[in-house]
């Protein structure tokens, strides 16, 4: 049965017009204006908040110096929502592991939250994205091993419950590894990864995880999915729908034309992506060389593909464009019913929607609209899938 | 004759040939690529200068050589340092072509510009006098020749990411580094100050500090025969 969450990246859209080509890493906090930025959180958590009542999950992430995302902290949101909401399963996606230096702390937030939720929390966790290393200094040629590392330490760290352990690895030392609170999901909550090349999807099928494919539509969906597929048999399971997910854009309306107006404005959390100088997005050996050799020669060029090959790029990207890359789903509750029901099939199924129902400069009227329309409209056709 | 050891630096290795070439002329020039740049993914334990300096030192070692002269560029610079201060019995003379790897500012102050967070074009100016000429243009590169620039970043990278290209505890044993030393540093170096080198040369026991006239931080690329010559004459100037 499909789930469906729903994401916000807490998006201080007031500053974007101060700043130009630039919203991240570099960008001055003067810009921010505390009043208007408590309106914001308040307004944000409100709308998480409904999705208990509607039938939705929540999903929530992190980002740094940036005004495109307030979430700095991934817990923050999660430990007001895990006391606030009480059916709603609480995702997070994700805990930067390879960039937070305190890898047992990682382990005891969530623990906590697991408890708090009384087992509501799915752990996600995430390389980051490329111009996450400037904030965090953390070695990007170093990344993957310690990204590992990290998860190992958390898993045991999570899993052991006779006293302390000692870790005295490349990049944790600990004396005793001893978590409390014991989390609430034994062994542990379920583990998710984002993934957005073949390489990465082979080792997180070879554990088994949740694999979450981030706006890759039409076009490199079925490649991540598929390298999946192929390690999980290799490594003797066969993977349900469940452990699939996809992360688009939805805009629900009343009619066709107030959906694709709401996932257009949604559509500026896409947009706006791109916006940061070109050096904060190759850090050197972050990727293999040949794709980072790509990214020195092109700048910061992002381009998405359409269904039919065609691209376009995605600072320009209008909803039709994201709609013919499926990445935006968007129109009546039954029109976006149909989309997802064709896209998932194009792809090969998955069982979990990652929903960006709220992005840009869309309203909080509008954005309660969407999740209340699409809950009630289309979820119980989704559901289904 | 003295063996010459050069240590290259952390970007551009293709482009030294003509400065190795006058520098090596009759010569027993070494000049190893580090592990990494080599082509080979160095062992996951051999990660930091330290690594590098011992390295170096055990080939002087197997050559058995006594007196050798090392050379060494920047990143290049900063190994020689590490090797002069853990043992400098097998070193004649050193000349540094604006080395890294000694702290002398402060804690919210860097002796070195952060090129990995720079626009390439700011880049190129901070590290070459004439970077229309030299700084390799990367649209018209061929595929290899970027992925070659995209490797060398990321072992740069490897070596020198945390703390920022210095060794925090390296300027506290500079007194061990008692070999003549030349310091050389192009005058338009804007990666590391020609300023930093004449504080650094205060602070090793026996330098001297020259600069070179339309050079950037790389002298050895921009002006090979120039650079060349300034070390072949502190090296016969006993």
């Amino acid at each position: 049965m499909m789930q469906v969450w729903h994401f916000s990246e807490m998006a201080y859209h007031p500053g974007w017009e101060f700043l130009n080509e630039g919203l991240r890493n570099v960008i001055p906090s003067r810009v921010y204006d505390p009043e208007i930025g408590a309106d914001l959180y308040h307004r944000y958590l409100d709308e998480w908040a409904l999705c208990d009542r509607l039938g939705l999950n929540i999903m929530v992430n992190e980002h740094h110096a940036t005004a495109t995302c307030t979430t700095s902290v991934c817990t923050i949101p999660m430990a007001i929502l895990a006391r606030e909401t009480e059916k709603a399963r609480l995702l997070c996606l994700g805990m930067p592991i390879g960039n937070r230096m305190d890898a047992v702390r990682v382990a005891e937030e969530y623990a906590m939250l697991d408890v708090i939720s009384r087992g509501r929390v799915e752990m996600g966790f995430v390389k980051g994205a490329p111009f996450e290393i400037n904030p965090a200094n953390s070695n990007p040629a170093e990344l993957e091993e310690r990204f590992w590392e990290a998860h190992d330490l958390i898993v045991k760290a999570m899993t052991s419950h006779d006293g302390p352990f000692n870790w005295e690895g490349r990049h944790y030392h600990y004396r005793e590894v001893n978590v409390w609170p014991r989390s609430w999901q034994q062994p542990h909550p379920p583990i998710w990864m984002t993934v957005a090349s073949p390489g990465s999807a082979q080792r997180v099928a070879r554990k088994g995880y949740v694999i979450a494919a981030l706006n890759t539509g039409y076009m490199h969906t079925p490649v991540v999915y598929g390298a999946y597929r192929e390690s999980a048999a290799e490594a003797g399971f066969d993977p349900g729908p469940d452990r699939f997910a996809y992360l688009c854009i939805i805009g629900v309306g009343e009619t066709e034309a107030e959906g694709k107006r709401r996932a257009h404005q949604i559509l500026d959390y896409s947009r706006t992506t791109p916006r940061v100088q070109s050096q904060f997005f190759y850090p050197p050996g972050y990727s293999p060389a040949a794709r980072m050799a790509g990214l020195i020669r092109s700048g910061s060029e992002l381009r998405i593909q359409r269904r039919d090959g065609s691209d376009f790029l995605m600072q320009d990207g209008t909803v039709e464009d994201f709609m013919a890359a499926g990445v935006a789903f968007a129109g009546t509750s039954a029109q976006v019913v149909e989309q997802v029901e064709e896209f998932a099939a194009a792809v090969g199924g998955f069982e979990h929607l990652l929903m960006m129902g709220q992005g840009g400069f869309i309203s909080h009227e509008d954005t309660v609209a969407n999740l209340t329309l699409f809950s009630e409209e289309a979820l119980p056709a989704i559901a289904r899938l | 004759m003295s063996l010459v050891l050069f240590l290259h630096g952390e970007h551009f290795t293709g482009m030294g040939g003509p400065f190795l070439e006058r520098l090596g002329a009759g010569r027993d020039l070494h000049a190893p690529l580090y592990p990494g740049y080599d082509g080979t993914p160095p062992d996951p334990d051999f990660r930091s200068v330290d690594d590098l300096a011992y390295r170096y030192l055990d080939l002087l070692e197997e050559l058995d050589e006594r007196d050798a002269i090392l050379v060494g560029a920047s990143l290049g610079g900063w190994v020689a340092l590490e090797m002069a201060v853990r043992d400098r019995s097998r070193i004649g003379r050193m000349a540094l072509l604006a080395p890294v790897g000694v702290k002398l500012s402060g804690r919210e102050e860097r002796d070195f510009a952060d090129l990995v967070f720079m626009p390439e074009a700011e880049a190129a100016r901070a590290l070459f006098h004439d970077p229309a000429r030299w700084a390799p243009d990367h649209a018209v590169l061929d595929e290899a020749a970027v992925e070659t620039v995209a490797l060398e970043r990321q072992w740069a990278a490897w070596y020198g990411w945390k703390p920022y290209m210095h060794n925090p505890l390296l300027a506290k044993w500079l007194h061990r580094a008692a070999v003549p030393t030349l310091l050389l540093w192009g005058e338009s170096d804007g990666f590391a100050a020609p300023d930093y080198g004449r504080r650094l040369a205060d602070r090793l026991p026996d330098a001297r500090f020259e600069t070179v006239a339309a050079a950037g931080h790389y002298p050895h690329i921009e002006r090979a025969e120039a650079t060349a010559d300034a070390i072949l004459a502190f090296v016969e100037s006993k």
